[in-house]
């Protein structure tokens, strides 16, 4: 397939309700921009986050998928983010297994100070999946025409 | 199908300057289940809300998703307008198109696309909500305060003077803290020990407030309005209840080599001790490291000439469980110690002290009964040279980087009262800036340099050395634009605050969160500053952040204000959100279990219907009460069993759907 002239990527950014989607509140009363791919799903905690849920993102077209969390050690819930850590240490293996680039996914920690942080942690990814291009292997074969 | 209402913000032109909200309104409305969308150029407004209510009314909407600002700003708004109608709170989404859209991005078209897609992600979700019921539970009227100083104190008072019982925990002998240790407290000059015992006094006398002195927290578990707390008491060696505070047996203790902690160590103290003479309880401890008799077995002499028989060596440490409401941490500060900073000799030099340390040694109480004295030698000295901002405002590793607030105060303060008990000493003060917001803080400020005729020299030390006996100190002055050297007898350095070492461990037991310098965190810097982000947990104090003892005792008042509030309260709604597990196909595993933070999670035998038979079944029961909803067990469960509700695995896979269109 082609690839088309102004890849648009579609990122799903999964953030915690008490650090991370508070970071992204703050870069937006701070007007810090990123790019409009990022789309954001509010979860509890970063523990609340199934592996499930990336690989179904992937296999409905997502091109990139990113978890934040809160600093290690600063869990709302207090171990929260090191269950977070390690299901997708796991389950990032597995999608390089399975051919997804391991630059697709991401852990970040960002506080609910860290505005900045959190623009530049998009950004940055955002441009890196820009640069891998569209991510098609998940997608489910049977939903083709 | 769901009937569905989306109702689209303007929010002035915040969001309708960059989103085509009428776009968004009409994209609404070719989705299945949406029977009605509009746009409101103020949905938060009481017409606004209005309009959301009318549809709720004439629609008979069963979900309904404001597109509008973060939903940590307005969700309880929309939530409260919808129960008002009938409507169950929890069947209410709010799709952030401000902070996460309209704010962030510039190009209209590509703004409003997203908004689209996040209110679609929205309403994919708000069609698989369900009812919710907030579960309630009971407040425990007592609460608990960590720290027995100026901050815990005052938080404890208000508190017990409105009616609900107290606990203070204080990990040293005596209640007090470091303004025990102040000589006097700036801009009024009056003596510290005359305005904080009576507080003290009127603490221990307070029919509601009982205190635990050298005591610790070991454990804390629960929730807010229903802590449960473990206090570890630790053994003191002397029985309270017999203790007279006599101080004979101070007299006659042969160890006598500790340093005396109160005292910042410029003297000695006995290994049986009551730290100061006004401490509460005036009771003794022994120092089980320099006590002959719990050390080497010989000795006891404290124990023969104890009239009262108050001496009990087998004493254990003690373990005390007692509920709470709510938990105050007044943890405070301690001064730093500057050994890092070589070049003014801290430790290498006697001379070279703390403010701290000044002020035990111009304190009446003090090692040298308030006359000032050289600690190297005990001579008069007659050049004192004060370092402002040690280890504050840096940049390096080794300082802090925030002001510490106070020491420009109460260096002003230690100028002035030299200045004005020995004349015939010259001050000198080497400054970064002079800070002095505050309530007759710059009056008090100029009063120092000017009828106290203090040298303030704008400049920084870059060394302090010995030359022939003498300190020398070599610094710069920027106003005069030149090096300068003055021979010192006395160097006093104005050093950083930090938080008290034990606040992180505390941190941790209470799950509150805590900055970059280890000072609590507040719920909101500017509205909710004196509440941690964790639901009953309140800060009192430095440990939140430097502040004097003014802006303290306001503080621990507005924390007594939030913990009476909370402990007036007959019940506390929880949060629905909690775990959920379908007991059908739950096998018992147990990973749920060991994965919930909370301990929330425990197992019941149950009869159950499974496949049209009976069956006799250990399956995961979750306490609501417990349960705070973070979700870890709905992951670590291998049968997809465990759910939570409000973040279900079918809501949040909609959305990602949703969004993946």
């Amino acid at each position: 397939m082609p690839v088309k002239e102004s890849f648009t990527p579609k990122i799903v950014a999964f953030c915690c309700n008490w650090c991370s989607y508070a970071g992204a509140d703050l870069a937006g009363s701070s007007r810090l921009s990123y790019p409009a791919d990022v789309k954001i799903i509010r979860v509890p905690c970063s523990c609340r986050v199934n592996p499930m849920f990336l690989l179904r993102a992937f296999q409905k077209g997502a091109d990139g998928v990113i978890l934040c969390g809160c600093h290690p050690g600063d869990c709302h819930y207090s171990t929260g983010n090191y269950y977070a850590r390690r299901r997708m240490t796991l389950l990032f293996s597995m999608l390089s297994y399975l051919g997804i680039e391991k630059e697709r996914t991401r852990v970040e920690w960002v506080s609910a100070a860290e505005g900045a942080r959190f623009a530049s942690v998009m950004n940055d990814f955002v441009g890196t999946v820009q640069k891998l291009g569209p991510c098609r292997r998940l997608e489910d074969v049977r939903c083709k025409e | 199908m769901p009937k569905i209402g989306v109702f689209v913000c303007h929010c002035g032109s915040n969001i309708a300057g960059t989103v085509d909200v009428e776009k968004v309104a009409a994209a609404a409305r070719t989705i299945p289940g949406v029977v009605v969308a509009c746009d409101y150029r103020y949905m938060c407004s009481e017409a606004g809300q209005e309009t959301i209510t009318k549809a709720i009314r004439e629609y008979g909407l069963d979900g309904v998703v404001v597109c509008s600002c973060s939903p940590r700003m307005h969700e309880a708004t929309f939530r409260r307008a919808a129960e008002r109608e009938g409507l169950n709170p929890y069947m209410v989404e709010i799709a952030n198109i401000r902070e996460q859209c309209s704010w962030i991005h510039k190009n209209r078209e590509e703004a409003t696309e997203k908004a689209i897609v996040l209110m679609r992600a929205a309403v994919a979700k708000v069609k698989r909500d369900t009812p919710l019921t907030a579960g309630r539970s009971g407040v425990t009227r007592r609460a608990l305060v960590i720290g027995g100083g100026i901050a815990g104190l005052s938080t404890a008072l208000d508190v017990a003077n409105a009616g609900y019982e107290v606990d203070i925990v204080e990990k040293e002998p005596t209640i007090g803290g470091k303004m025990a240790q102040l000589d006097k407290t700036f801009p009024t000059l009056d003596c510290s020990a005359c305005i904080l015992t009576p507080k003290m006094v009127e603490a221990a006398q307070n029919e509601n407030i009982n205190l635990y002195t050298y005591s610790e927290v070991e454990k804390v578990s629960g929730y807010v309005g229903n802590f449960t707390v473990t206090i570890r008491k630790k053994a003191r060696f002397v029985r309270e209840d017999r203790c007279t505070g006599c101080g004979a047996c101070m007299e006659k203790c042969p160890s006598r080599k500790a340093k005396n902690e109160f005292n910042c160590g410029l003297n000695t103290r006995s290994a049986i001790y009551i730290p100061f003479a006004q401490a509460i309880p005036n009771v003794a401890v022994i120092d089980a490291q320099h006590c002959l008799k719990l050390q080497t077995g010989k000795c006891g002499v404290c124990e023969k000439v104890c009239a009262a028989g108050a001496i009990d060596y087998t004493q254990q440490d003690e373990l005390i469980q007692r509920e709470y409401g709510a938990i105050v941490a007044a943890t405070g500060f301690q001064p730093i110690r500057p050994y890092q900073f070589g070049e003014y000799g801290y430790g290498r030099y006697p001379d070279v002290i703390t403010s701290l340390e000044l002020e035990r040694l111009m304190n009446a109480a003090g090692p040298t009964d308030g006359e000032l004295r050289c600690p190297s030698d005990g001579r008069k000295p007659k050049n004192i040279v004060f370092i402002q901002c040690v280890g504050s405002r840096g940049q390096t590793c080794r300082d802090k980087s925030y002001c510490s607030k106070i020491c420009c105060m109460y260096t002003a303060k230690h100028a002035m009262l030299i200045r004005d008990h020995w004349p015939d000493m010259d001050v000198h003060v080497f400054y970064i800036d002079v800070r002095t917001p505050g309530k007759n803080f710059d009056e008090f400020y100029r009063r120092a340099a000017e009828e106290y005729q203090v040298d303030y020299r704008k400049g920084q030390v870059g060394k302090i050395y010995e030359e022939d006996g003498h300190l020398m100190v070599q610094g710069s002055d920027l106003l005069e634009d030149r090096q300068v050297l003055m021979p010192a007898d006395l160097v006093v350095l104005a050093v950083a605050v930090e938080p008290s070492p034990d606040a992180r461990k505390l941190a941790t037991m209470l799950t509150a969160s805590m900055d970059n310098n280890d000072f609590f965190t507040e719920a909101h810097p500017k509205l909710r500053p004196v509440e941690s982000p964790t639901a009953g947990i309140f800060l009192s104090g430095m440990c939140q952040g430097p502040k004097d003892i003014p802006e303290t005792v306001s503080q621990a008042g507005a924390a007594a204000a939030k913990v009476i509030g909370l402990l007036s309260k007959k019940e506390l709604t929880a949060n629905p959100c909690t775990a959920h597990p379908e007991e059908v196909r739950c096998n018992g595993c147990g990973e749920c279990e060991k994965v919930c933070p909370y301990g929330a999670i425990s197992y019941e035998e149950k009869e159950l219907r499974v496949m049209g038979r009976r069956e006799k079944r250990r399956v995961a029961v979750v306490n609501t009460a417990l349960c705070q909803g973070c979700g870890a067990c709905t992951v670590a469960c291998p049968s997809g069993v465990m759910d939570l509700q409000g973040f279900s695995n079918r809501q949040i896979l909609a959305e990602v759907d949703a969004i993946c269109r």
